[in-house]
Formats: C-alpha cells, sequence, structure tokens
C-alpha cells in the first residue's frame, strides 16, 4: 500500500523530529486541545462558583487564580495558536500546492518553543497560580500580587516567539512557494486570511513581548516602569499590552474567518461572493486593529479627545466586518446546500459572529462603554467573537478537514448534534452575561449581590451544555480514528488543491506538482443539483431493490 | 439598590442614566435589527437552496453596487453611534462650575470619602439629591475603577494620579457602588453603597460626626512634619512660600512652566523631585511612605485655604527660565 503522512514513519522519533508540517500540525492538534482542556475545567469550576451570590465553593485567592488561568491558557495557548498552528500549518502548503512550508524546520522549532512556553505556564500553576487575571495590569502585577506572576509572564513571553516563527513561515510560503498558475487572486481566502493574520503577529508580538520583559524587570529588579513608587506609570503598561493585545484578537479571529469562507463555499456549492472584497476585508481588519487599542482605556483618565479618536476608529471596524457578514450571506443565496455538520457550524458561526460584532459596537461608543467597561457585557462580547467566532471556527474547520487529516470520516450524527449543543449551550451560557453587564455586575467577582442571582444561574446552567458539546467531538473523533468510515478523496464535493490529493495526503502532499488554471472557488452549483439527482435515483434504486427482496 | 431577586434593568438615579439608556436602546434596536436580518437570511437560504429543491439558481452578475451599499449602510449607521457617543461623552467630562467636591481614596480593600465638612465614610457614599457632584480620586495602591451603575459612571482611580468624575444624584435611594477594575484578593468585597438624600437631609448629616476637618488636619500635619522649615511664608526659606500658590502657573527649573494645581502639589509632597521649580534646589526629601494620600490631600487642603500673600518674585529671573 502507498505509504501516507501519517503511515511514513511510526517510531515516536519519527513524529518529535519530524520536518513534515501535516505532522506538526498534528502535534500542535494534541497540544492546543491539552490546554483547551486545562483552561476549560478551570471555566466550569468557576461558573460553579457563580452559581450562588456568596463566595462559598472556593475562597477568593483560588478564585482569582482560576480565571486568570482560564485567561491564559485559552488566549495565549489555545485561541492564538488554535486555527493557524493547526489547521494552517496541515492545510497552506497543500492550498498552494507546495511540498512544505519554506522552512520545516524553523515550523517544529516553533512547536518545540510552544511546549516549553507550555511547559513554563504549568511551573506558574505548580507554583501556585497566578492570581492578576491575564491582562497582567500594573502596578498589582508589578508589585502588589504575591503569586506566580513571572513564571506565567515568562509563558506568555515565549509562546509569541512560537507564533512569530509560524508566521514569519506562512509569510515566506506563500509569497515564494505557489504552484504555477495560482496567482494572488486565485488563492483561498484561507490563504489570505492567514497572510493577514502572519502580518499582525510579526509586527505586534514583538510589542507584547517587550512589555512583559519590561513588567518582569520592575517585578524581578525592582526597575521602575510602571510602579509609581518607583517613578514609573501604571497606564503605560496598559497601552503597550493592548497595542499588541487588540491586533490579538483579530490573531484569533481571523484565521477563523478564513475556516469559514472555504467552508460556506463548499456549503453552498456556489463561488464565494465579492472574493476580493472578503479577502481586502481582511488585510483591512489587519490595518485598523492596530490603531483601536485605546479603547480599553476610556475611563483610564486618558484624554477625552484620544478617547473621541479611538471611538471613531474602532467604529470604522465594523465595515469590513459587515462586508464579510454580508458576502458570506449571499454566497448562501442561491447555492445548493446540504443540512449536515459542516453546514451546522457554519450557520453557528455566522449568528454568534453577527452578535458578537453588533454587541462590539456598544463597547467602542464611548459614553456606553463608561457604564459597560470592566461588566459582563465586556465579558459576553469578547467570548461571543472569541468562541462563537475562533472557536466555531476552529471545530468547524476541525470536522471539515477531519477526512483529510485522517482519511476517515466522523459520525454525522454525533457531528450535527455537536454543533447544536455548543450553539444552544453557548447563547444560554453568554446571552445573559449581556444583561448582568448592563445591570453593573462587575467581571472577576467571587461574590455579587443577590439580586444577579438568577442569571449567573442560567449562564452556569450554560455552561454544563457547552461542556457537553465540546468533549463530545474528543470522543467521535478519537472513535472515527480507528472505526470511522474510510474517506475519499473528497467527501464534501469541494473545490481546492487540497482536496485533490489523497485522504490523508502523502508526505510531500502531491505525486505530481499541480498546476492551476481556474480562479478560487470554481464551484459548479448546477453540477452539484444534477449530483443529487443522480444520488436520489441511486438510493431509490436501492430501496425499490430492497422492497422487491422483501416482496 | 435593589431588593427585587431578579431584575432586567438597572436603577436611573443620575442626570445621564437616561441618556445613557436611550443611546443603549437605539444600539439594541440596530443589534436585534441585524441579528434577525443575518439570521433570517442565512436559515431561509439554506432551507430555500437546499440541495434537491428545483428553484431557480440563475446568478445574476456580480455588482460591486451590492458591496457599496452594504458598507455604507454599517457606516453611516457607526457614525451616528460615534457622534451620539461622543457629545454624550463630552458632557460626562465637563462638569459644571457649582459642583459639590468630594475626595475619594481607594486602597486594598476599601473607599475611602472625605467631605469638605469633615465627616468621614467607609464603603458608604451619602450624596444631596440635585447637586452636581465631583469626585476627586486617588488610590493609595494599585488601579482601582469607581462605578455606581445606578448612575451609569465609572472613572479609574490611579495610584500617583488624580482622576475625577462628576454627576447629579436625581433619585432619592440606596444604590451600588462597585470596585470595577480587577485589584487583588478581595475585590469582590471592595463593595460599598451610595446613598441619595434630600439636600437639607444631607446637610444635616454632613456635620454630624465630625472630628478634624480635612483643613485642620492638612494644618496639624504641616506642622507635626515640620514642613514650615524651609517653606517659611515670607520666602526666606530653602524652599518656596506656598500661600497663593495654588492655581499658579510657575517657572520650572530646566525650563517650562507648571500649573501648582492638586496633581503639582500631591507630586511635591510625595515625589518632590519630580518637577522642581525654578530658583531652588532638589533637596526636599520624599514622604512617601510618611504621609499617605488621605494626608496629602489634608496638606493640600490646607494649602488652598491660607491667605493669598504677596509672594517676592526675587527668587526666579528669566535667566533660570531659560538655562
Amino acid at each position: 500500500m502507498k505509504k501516507n503522512y501519517l503511515t511514513n514513519g511510526q517510531t515516536v522519533a519519527s513524529w518529535l523530529l519530524t520536518g513534515d508540517h501535516k505532522r506538526i500540525a498534528m502535534l500542535y492538534l494534541v497540544s492546543v486541545t491539552l490546554f483547551f482542556l486545562v483552561g476549560g475545567v478551570a471555566a466550569l469550576m468557576f461558573r460553579l462558583e457563580l452559581l450562588t451570590p456568596k463566595g462559598d465553593m472556593f475562597i477568593p485567592e483560588q478564585y482569582n487564580r482560576l480565571f486568570t488561568l482560564h485567561g491564559v491558557m485559552m488566549v495565549f495557548f489555545f485561541l492564538i495558536p488554535a486555527v493557524p498552528a493547526v489547521l494552517g500549518n496541515f492545510l497552506i502548503p497543500i492550498m498552494i500546492g507546495a511540498r512544505d512550508l519554506a522552512f520545516p524546520k524553523l515550523n517544529l522549532a516553533s512547536w518545540y518553543i510552544y511546549v516549553i512556553a507550555g511547559i513554563c505556564a504549568i511551573i506558574a500553576l505548580i507554583q501556585g497560580g497566578v492570581d492578576t487575571g491575564w491582562t497582567f495590569y500594573t502596578p498589582y502585577s508589578s508589585t502588589y500580587s504575591n503569586t506566580a506572576v513571572t513564571a506565567a509572564v515568562l509563558a506568555a513571553f515565549i509562546a509569541g516567539f512560537s507564533s512569530i516563527l509560524t508566521a514569519l513561515n506562512f509569510i515566506v510560503t506563500v509569497h515564494t512557494m505557489r504552484a504555477p498558475g495560482l496567482t494572488w487572486f486565485r488563492l483561498p481566502l484561507f490563504v489570505w486570511a492567514h497572510y493577514a493574520t502572519s502580518l499582525i503577529i510579526i509586527l505586534g508580538t514583538p510589542v507584547l513581548a517587550i512589555t512583559l520583559l519590561l513588567l518582569g524587570l520592575e517585578r524581578v529588579c525592582g526597575v521602575g516602569i510602571f510602579d509609581p513608587r518607583l517613578g514609573g506609570d501604571p497606564i503605560l503598561f496598559q497601552h503597550l499590552f493592548w497595542f499588541y493585545s487588540h491586533p490579538a484578537v483579530y490573531i484569533m479571529v481571523l484565521p477563523a474567518m478564513g475556516v469559514i469562507s472555504e467552508m460556506v463555499a463548499c456549503a453552498a456549492q456556489k463561488k464565494v461572493f465579492g472574493y476580493e472584497f472578503v479577502a481586502f476585508s481582511s488585510l483591512a481588519i489587519a490595518v485598523l486593529g492596530f490603531l483601536v487599542w485605546g479603547h480599553h482605556m476610556f475611563v483610564t483618565g486618558q484624554s477625552m479627545y484620544a478617547g473621541f479618536v479611538f471611538s471613531f476608529i474602532s467604529m470604522l471596524v465594523a465595515i469590513p466586518s459587515a462586508i464579510k457578514v454580508f458576502n458570506w450571506t449571499a454566497t448562501i443565496y442561491k447555492g445548493s446546500i446540504v443540512w449536515n455538520t459542516v453546514t451546522m457550524y457554519v450557520l453557528g458561526f455566522l449568528g454568534l459572529f453577527t452578535i458578537g460584532g453588533l454587541t462590539g459596537l456598544f463597547l467602542a461608543t464611548i459614553a456606553v462603554d463608561v457604564h459597560l467597561h470592566d461588566t459582563y457585557f465586556v465579558v459576553a462580547h469578547f467570548h461571543y467573537i472569541m468562541v462563537g467566532g475562533s472557536v466555531m471556527g476552529y471545530l468547524g474547520g476541525i470536522h471539515f478537514w477531519w477526512p483529510k487529516m485522517t482519511g476517515r470520516m466522523f459520525p454525522e450524527f454525533f457531528g450535527k448534534l455537536s454543533a447544536l449543543l455548543v450553539f444552544v449551550g453557548f447563547n444560554l451560557t453568554f446571552f445573559p452575561q449581556f444583561v448582568l453587564g448592563y445591570l453593573g455586575m462587575p467581571r472577576r467577582y467571587h461574590a455579587y449581590p443577590d439580586e444577579f442571582q438568577m442569571l449567573n444561574v442560567l449562564s452556569t446552567a450554560g455552561a454544563t451544555v457547552l461542556g457537553l458539546g465540546y468533549a463530545l467531538p474528543l470522543f467521535y473523533l478519537i472513535w472515527s480514528l480507528k472505526y470511522g468510515k474510510k474517506a475519499s478523496n473528497n467527501p464534501w464535493h469541494a473545490y481546492g488543491l487540497e482536496w485533490e490529493t489523497s485522504s490523508p495526503p502523502p508526505t510531500f502532499n502531491f505525486d505530481v506538482m499541480p498546476v492551476v488554471t481556474r480562479p478560487a472557488y470554481d464551484y459548479d452549483t448546477e453540477a452539484a443539483e444534477q449530483l443529487a439527482k443522480v444520488e436520489d435515483k441511486a438510493i431509490d434504486a436501492i430501496r425499490r431493490e430492497h422492497e422487491e427482496t422483501a416482496l | 439598590m435593589s431588593e427585587k431577586s431578579f431584575q432586567l434593568w438597572p436603577d436611573m438615579a443620575s442626570s445621564f442614566a437616561l441618556d445613557v439608556d436611550l443611546l443603549y436602546g437605539f444600539l439594541i434596536v440596530v443589534t436585534i435589527f441585524f441579528s434577525i436580518l443575518i439570521s433570517v437570511m442565512v436559515i431561509g437560504f439554506s432551507l430555500y437552496y437546499r440541495r434537491g429543491r428545483k428553484v431557480n439558481r440563475k446568478l445574476g452578475h456580480h455588482s460591486n453596487f451590492t458591496e457599496v451599499i452594504w458598507a455604507a449602510g454599517p457606516f453611516v449607521l457607526v457614525m451616528i453611534m460615534f457622534v451620539w457617543g461622543a457629545m454624550l461623552f463630552y458632557k460626562m467630562q465637563t462638569p459644571p462650575e457649582n459642583t459639590l467636591d468630594i475626595e475619594v481614596v481607594g486602597k486594598q480593600w476599601m473607599w475611602k470619602i472625605q467631605h469638605a465638612t469633615g465627616r468621614q465614610e467607609i464603603n458608604a457614599l451619602h450624596l444631596p439629591l440635585g447637586q452636581p457632584i465631583r469626585l476627586r480620586m486617588i488610590s493609595e495602591d494599585v488601579i482601582h475603577s469607581f462605578y455606581i451603575p445606578a448612575f451609569r459612571v465609572k472613572q479609574d482611580v490611579l495610584p500617583a494620579f488624580f482622576t475625577q468624575l462628576w454627576f447629579e444624584p436625581t433619585r432619592i435611594g440606596t444604590y451600588h457602588l462597585f470596585c470595577a477594575e480587577y485589584c487583588g484578593n478581595e475585590h469582590s468585597k471592595m463593595i460599598g453603597t451610595v446613598t441619595v438624600m434630600a439636600p437639607e437631609e444631607y446637610a444635616r448629616w454632613v456635620e454630624e460626626g465630625v472630628q478634624e476637618k480635612p483643613v485642620d488636619a492638612g494644618e496639624r500635619l504641616f506642622t507635626q512634619f515640620q514642613c514650615n522649615t524651609c517653606h517659611q511664608s515670607d520666602n526666606s526659606g530653602n524652599g518656596p512660600a506656598l500661600a497663593g500658590l495654588f492655581g499658579k502657573k510657575r517657572p520650572l527649573k530646566g525650563g517650562g512652566l507648571v500649573e501648582a494645581n492638586d496633581q503639582y502639589f500631591r507630586d511635591s509632597i510625595l515625589n518632590p523631585h519630580k518637577q522642581i521649580l525654578a530658583g531652588y534646589d532638589a533637596m526636599m526629601p520624599t514622604f512617601q511612605g510618611q504621609l499617605t494620600e488621605s494626608d496629602s490631600l489634608a496638606i493640600i487642603a490646607y494649602l488652598k485655604s491660607l491667605p493669598q500673600l504677596p509672594i517676592p518674585e526675587n527668587s526666579v529671573s528669566m535667566q533660570d527660565l531659560n538655562p
């Protein structure tokens, strides 16, 4: 039998020393899943605490460590690497018809750096955890907290280098290794989204590294940078932190948007509506993302006029986002849609991302943000983007490309069920938090006034459903590795180079170098319909045969 | 503060509440409109055009006009949000002249409130109805945030930097006071109550249980720490005379001017080498660690209360301004 990338070498060393982008993607898949589990369990634990107004399950020290653990794990170790390092790593070379990324060894190094960062985070955990929140605001983090801030900051610092290497690899690969005929405007939108993301990573992450280094200097050596007692400025940290961490939001969501562009075209069997507009809106978001950090600081006492400028630019981000949503919607129009797992994840993403985007406008509207800042409204909003958008896109993408990655089909029924559970559980968890926020419940509260209880109970109930929705794929996807139906090369009748090679692909992706002669998403909606008719006829014929034998 | 176990809308108890709620209402209408629009379209299309249904799938020509329309529509809407929000924020940032000033010091994990009459309270704030209030706030340690949901106002309280917040209570009652910026272990205990009273009731209340007026406390500290050794009223000491200094622009050593405001006074006491007046040496010791923010506020109140004395200008010459 011809060897594919999974069977080509079975030793542990063949995995840990591999240069194959697909194997590295699988290593990332396993590691981000582990970190996601840690972060998820932490979230379930503090949601349980919040069932009652009094802080009766954990003491404040434990509660504060739990939400920090959740934030650090999810942001730095799951959301930022998830789509690019797993799906991007696996797919970008195949989508552009290359044998591998430009720098395979650098790619493997980036995984090792990520693992080292993860170990640092675990050390922080063993040292007793961190209680600053994932935002590490000074001077609390630099001078006042008695927890393992240094180890946690070091973990985030190191993790940044892993993203930088991956981003660098993507940019060089896309520039230099596209197959003959694959012009920029024939690239899948997934590649465009990753290209935009890589630019943000390369420009933004060094600023985070500098910021965290300065924080470490103040904490360890007592050099006054942020703490006014040492002669520093506490607000300076927020400027530096958000200069990276606002663009980081787009690092987390843009790749998921790329995933959705691929899935929506396949689900509708139709060319993505307004391809150029979707592609350039990714770049527009990447650029605007660097100019809006001050909207996290409307109530810090920054100049009112600075507030106006940041409010104005934040509003502009709505336009490329709206363009994307409308174009995806228009892609479904006159498509040929099958209600399968892929479609359900696409619809879930569109619904949740729309609400997430629109509620962002509340926070960009400066006078309303004064009331909503640091309340549960903010928590709800960014979870609609980060979980409703990014995680929905990531999970959807994992399902969509699972047959390609593993050569097996997952059970369709459970796929649909998980999409439904995630959607319902998610809304039940986070919708009540919008109401809580407007009522005035601040975030990061271990205990809260009685009148907020009802909504908190709803939220915790939702979190258990959501937890179930996330746990389910873990089981049936692993099950499918052995017992799943063998996948054909193109089970979804999708268009794109990755569907032209075998499932799973050989180590060097293609047996013959592909030559691209057609535009991206060259779907034929009518042909999909004809195919459906043929399939229907075939099914009818089988049924008739069965009836006849029964008679 | 609501006694109800469940509510969907917060109390409205300041002059900003209705303004913010109206804008919030507009945002909700926009959100509901677009959420329903998108949901109906994606679900509707997915059902109507599901595979195997015999419907017209003939595509028209892709026109960029569509793209322009669905970029322009949101643009107009977000600009309305921006202008509306900015105008309201301008109002929130511009206190009127006739405010009643109250001082707030945040520290892990309590709010200390100082009324001008000398009455102090902890984790509670009593206010007269219908009177514009201005809070001058500073933190002893980390960043806190002073938040009264029923008033729709919030302002971070920073270490070493004054911030201010103004509002006008419009309904008698008791409301929540929260710390909104995470500040350590007992962050969720850094809460209190805001009580809005009838003005005459407040006038009575604020005179009760007064121990020492801030001005008197300031004078006591000024003497106790022997500030007048250097800051002599006839300007013959090593430091400048302080009477009548408040609000004046003074030249700095090395060039530039500084307005002698609260922040300048506070820094001069707790971080004196930050800005040195022209004509003086950087010889004042810091009182950080010996004086709290509350103490420095009292001293500032005392200095502001000193009668205007003519300050001899001989110690500052134009030469010092342009070294």
